[in-house]
């Protein structure tokens, strides 16, 4: 199974990753090489087993219903680039 | 247009075709704190003040649930019939977008927290089940605002991480009345049990639509497409009407129907395709690895199935039953758990059949001029009681009742109180009954002997001189008697 | 007294509660250093004069009940440090400075800590070398031009330089015990959910730990006693009891069953490797304890298994570092350009290219045959270890398939990189508690290291195992101060 440029071209949109072609190519080299050796997996028979849910020998751990954070816009918004002291600013989305 | 069951059908020359809904209703839970995090959930708060840094996801923030929400599901799971299932997982669903602060929403996937279930619906034409598929936890995104900066988009993340109730029920209803009726019901079975108060306009109650249309009778159903995010009951029939016949109007002419997702434009009233088609959303579920799979222990389980109140179809029953209504007066009484609470006050010490009128009559028609709920009624369910009485005793007619009813809403409250101070008294003493019928009976002679003589709709006339001569308070059943009496050939 | 710096954590505490030493000499000596040392860039942030106020402060006010009083301590850049700029090695964090505690560095000040700065990490802990941190790469205080190991670079180097008397370091696939192995320096993982991920820049869930690193196993042993703690604000966070690890630590594992597994004699492993390790089986026997052979069959299956989940989870968990709320941002014409151009030139090319796997083996028609697949051999991997300790109580294995390499030597080739974490990765997959004692040097005189793994919350048996066998080995790391300016 080869990872082709037009995968690469995918993938980077789904994650939101801009590429160039050239980039596109070594990365694609990369992803193989790196499949290839991901592929053994392949060899094993899992038609049996039950996947791994949670590698934390406990149970969920339920939290009570109150209020415990208070408004702290100001840290929430210190890291943000933009100068609005109400809300995080983004360029507009295209719908 | 609808058949004798309700069914909307559209029809093109010889061609019917069925019209298949499905509806996925987010619901807000009530509770205090978010689902996975211990910030506040009331609306209106300012921007960016209910946000901890978990809801804004800061390197290295986590998720903790909240146990309330968890019991709100169940609730609303029993009330729904419902499954419930002891074993859940909390996947994300990946996608990006600016009010999304993970990158990722935390949902439940293929191991929701409550199984399939059943809504009945009481329709003009009979009982209607409509099933459900699942009920789901998944946290809330914030909000986008476009509209206040022209170059940016501004983002309130409040709303970020409040619990949401994905209801999704199975492709069961036939006809816009049907999706009224169901969110109706939905609404009432979630604000019976507490679990979210189903304010549409605040956006606490949500639904995407799922619209199909096939041949009348065939057994396939046609491809779907979703309307995403209609917040009010009206949308939601108009953006269903045209998708039908958009879509009926495709396969009429041999075109194929593209499974995708579509927004309803409430300018334009039709529903469009969402642009980014290209990007197709892969939303790569995977089980979130900061928590772990929610495991219910019977003992939970059983102590909120012992806390559940009254459900509306129990209560419904139960007030056929024990106050002899019609289901159709019933069905309008515990719509509303408020309003059922208001009519059993009301009638622990007063007439059933008045309390039924004079609630779902005149009090309704008030309280919606008022743009009140009945919690916020000028008139309380005593003094209302109380009015009542003075009816059945006599004391006032219907008529006045009318009149004592909005002076109560108007300003003193006490029936008996008013009756006094106005001398709104009926009157029903025979003898003075009779003193001004005689009176008014000499007066226009000419009138009664056309009465006598055939013209009966002159008796309203007759009626009508009575009670300008006493006010209005003349009692008219005595009125009635009488007059016929002394007018008798 | 010897050199204050040259001061293992254990001397450097009694000397502090002894007052031989003020904390404000000890922190102003291993600022002295570390300001000498910038040649091996082990330093991301450097907090030096903050440090220097705090050590007074402690001076004048000392309180000798604490477990690390007026200790200075420097840790991984993995931490989120109130008002201490936090990088994690990325660009995209180049500006972020957290208004928050971890748990793990909170519970260290609690004891009386003292933050001397933020060490140099791979981007995002995703590295074997430290090569791609953003901030440049670490050089090993072993060799010129030689790599520390990574992704816990900088602590590691930052520790056998005697730039800190200890560190703390995040061990997702081996992050801690292979840089330890390259530096002569001791590293544990503990067991997962022994230690608050509440804090910390997370890579990959299911999978990181915090653990300590420094220069003994009984430093070591203090450290984790004190970082390790149950944690409601991480949900993955165990309640079991913990104990005074330090305190109870002894060298004697008479009877101890320590097993070997047949698998990770891998092919190809170099003589000297496979030397070190029988010459560590020689010396689990002269402590009393028994060798067993067992067998763990999925191990040649853990790399595969870890290079899907770990992409996988980081894919979600960097999806956070979008320019948004926090970080670097790019200018964009939309949102999504925005996004693209943002995390284009905010990630470096190794966590690109984890994104990318991490993407692709969670996408629609690729999740059974890849991520669900990994979950279940995963499992395989956990039942190997559960079955294996019903025999024995430990395992002895190598901590990495080579000494350090040259800094450029392994980087043109991702998955030769990723072999080095070979013997690291299952441990990582089982949960366990694993750690890595310096036990010889190669023919080039770099170190070599051999690790132990335990049962789950067996800390104590694997430090007490550790502490036996590092008394036989009595490891020197010979570093010679070649990088002062």
């Amino acid at each position: 199974m080869t990872i082709d440029l037009k995968t690469v071209k995918h993938i980077s949109k789904l994650a939101r990753i801009s590429i160039d072609d050239e980039k596109a190519k070594k990365l694609a080299g990369d992803l193989n090489s790196i499949f290839n050796f991901i592929e053994k997996l392949n060899k094993l028979n899992t038609d049996k087993v039950e996947p791994l849910t949670s590698i934390a020998e406990t149970t969920l751990k339920l939290r009570s219903d109150e209020v415990k954070s208070k408004n702290i816009r100001d840290q929430i918004l210190k890291n943000s680039p933009s100068e609005n002291k109400d809300f995080f600013v983004v360029p507009k989305v295209v719908e | 247009m609808s058949t004798d069951t309700g069914q909307y059908l559209i029809t093109r020359d010889n061609n019917i075709y069925e019209v298949v809904i499905g509806l996925e209703v987010h619901a807000q839970v009530l509770s205090n704190s978010k689902l996975f995090s211990s910030s506040a959930t009331k609306f209106g708060a300012e921007a960016n003040t209910q946000v901890s840094l978990v809801d804004a996801a800061f390197p290295g923030m986590l998720p903790v649930i909240n146990k309330y929400c968890i019991k709100q599901a169940v609730k609303t799971g029993i009330g729904l019939k419902a499954k419930i299932n002891k074993r859940s997982i909390f996947d994300r669903k990946n996608y990006f977008y600016a009010d999304l602060p993970q990158g990722y929403q935390i949902s439940q996937y293929k191991h929701p927290i409550i199984g399939e279930g059943k809504v009945v619906l009481d329709m003009p034409y009979g009982q209607r089940e409509i099933g459900i598929e699942r009920l789901h936890l998944e946290q809330d995104a914030g909000k986008s605002i476009h509209d206040i900066d022209p170059e940016n988009t501004l983002v309130d993340l409040n709303r970020s991480g409040v619990a949401l109730m994905e209801i999704v029920s199975k492709p069961d209803l036939r006809s816009l009345d049907e999706v009224n009726a169901y969110i109706k019901k939905l609404r009432s079975i979630m604000r019976y049990l507490d679990t979210c108060d189903g304010n549409m306009q605040e956006g606490s109650l949500r639904a995407d639509v799922n619209v199909s249309v096939k041949k009348k009778d065939s057994k396939n159903l046609g491809t779907r497409c979703e309307i995403k995010n209609v917040n009010s009951i009206k949308f939601m029939q108009l953006a269903i009407s045209y998708e039908a016949n958009r879509q009926v109007d495709l396969i009429e002419q041999g075109k194929k129907i593209d499974q995708e997702t579509r927004l309803f434009d409430t300018k334009k009233n039709e529903t469009r395709s969402m642009r980014s088609k290209e990007d197709a959303h892969d939303y790569r579920y995977f089980p979130d690895p900061d928590l772990l799979p929610l495991e219910l222990k019977d003992d939970f389980i059983e102590k909120i199935k012992s806390e559940i109140p009254e459900l509306p179809d129990e209560k419904k029953k139960r007030f056929i039953d024990k106050f002899n209504l019609s289901p159709y007066e019933a069905n309008i009484l515990v719509s509303d758990k408020e309003t059922s609470e208001y009519f059993e006050k009301v009638v622990k010490n007063s007439d059933v059949k008045l309390a039924t009128n004079w609630i779902t009559g005149e009090l309704f028609a008030l309280l919606n001029e008022k743009d009140l709920g009945i919690t916020q009624s000028p008139i309380n369910a005593e003094n209302l009681s109380k009015l009542i009485n003075l009816i059945k005793n006599g004391t006032i007619s219907g008529k006045i009742a009318k009149t004592v009813f909005e002076l109560m809403a108007a300003g003193d409250k006490d029936p008996k109180k008013i009756v006094e101070e106005k001398n709104l008294k009926q009157q029903s003493d025979p003898k003075e009954l009779e003193k001004i019928i005689l009176e008014i009976i000499s007066k226009n002679q000419d009138k009664v002997d056309q009465y006598k003589l055939g013209k009966e709709k002159l008796f309203g006339f007759f009626v009508g001189q009575v009670m300008k001569i006493s006010g209005g308070k003349a009692n008219p059943k005595l009125v009635n008697d009488i007059l016929k009496e002394k007018l008798k050939k | 007294m010897s050199n204050i710096t040259s001061q293992n954590l254990t001397e450097l505490i009694k000397n502090i509660k002894n007052k031989k030493i003020s904390s404000e000499e000890a922190t102003k000596s291993f600022i002295e250093r570390a300001e000498k040392s910038r040649a091996l860039n082990c330093y991301i942030t450097e907090n030096f004069e903050s440090a220097i106020k705090k050590a007074k402060e402690f001076d004048n006010k000392p309180n000798f009940n604490r477990k690390l009083p007026g200790i200075p301590i420097a840790v991984k850049d993995l931490f989120c440090t109130n008002g201490v700029r936090t990088t994690a090695g990325s660009k995209i964090l180049n500006n972020f400075v957290p208004t928050y505690e971890s748990t793990v560095t909170q519970n260290i000040w609690n004891e009386g800590g003292i933050l001397l700065g933020k060490l140099n990490c791979d981007e995002f802990a995703m590295g074997s070398s430290n090569e791609t941190s953003f901030f440049g790469n670490v050089q090993s205080p072993i060799d010129v031009n030689l790599v520390p190991g990574g992704s816990s670079g900088g602590s590691a180097s930052a520790v056998a330089s005697n730039l800190t008397p200890i560190t703390i370091g995040t061990d997702t696939g081996g992050s801690i015990r292979q840089p330890a192995s390259f530096t002569g320096t001791v590293g544990l993982k503990p067991t997962y959910g022994s230690c608050s991920r509440y804090g910390i820049v997370a890579f990959a869930s299911s999978l990181d730990q915090a653990g300590p690193m420094g220069k003994n196993v009984k430093d070591c042993a203090l450290l984790q006693e004190i970082i390790s703690s149950y944690d409601s604000k991480d949900s993955t966070s165990i309640n079991f009891k913990r104990n005074n690890y330090s305190e109870l630590l002894t060298n004697n594992i008479k009877g101890k069953k320590i097993g070997i597994p047949k698998e990770y004699r891998v092919e190809n492993m170099p003589k000297e490797i496979e030397d070190l390790w029988i010459k560590g089986i020689d010396f689990v026997k002269e402590c009393g304890a028994k060798i067993i052979d067992i067998s763990l069959p999925h191990t040649n299956y853990a790399l595969p298994t870890y290079y899907i989940v770990a992409p996988a989870e980081a894919s979600s968990n960097l999806a956070r570092y979008d320019g948004v709320k926090y970080g670097f941002r790019s200018k964009g014409i939309n949102l999504i350009d925005m996004y693209e151009k943002t995390r284009s030139e905010g990630f470096g090319n190794e966590v690109k290219r984890r994104i990318m796997i991490g993407t692709y083996v969670l996408s629609s028609g690729y999740y059974d045959a890849y991520y669900l697949k990994a979950q279940k051999v995963r499992k395989l991997i956990k039942n190997d270890f559960d079955e294996a300790y019903k025999k024995v109580d430990a395992i002895l294995t190598p901590s990495t398939p080579s000494s350090a390499f040259k800094i450029g030597e392994k980087t043109s080739d991702p998955v030769s990189m990723y072999l080095n974490d070979i013997f690291t990765v299952p441990a990582n997959l089982a949960g366990l508690p694993g750690i890595s004692i310096p036990a010889g040097l190669d023919k080039k005189g770099y170190p070599l290291g051999l690790q132990i793994i335990s049962k789950a919350f067996d800390e104590q048996n694997l430090l007490n195992i550790a502490y036996a066998m590092e008394e036989k080995i009595n490891f020197k790391n010979t570093i010679k101060e070649w990088w002062f300016n």
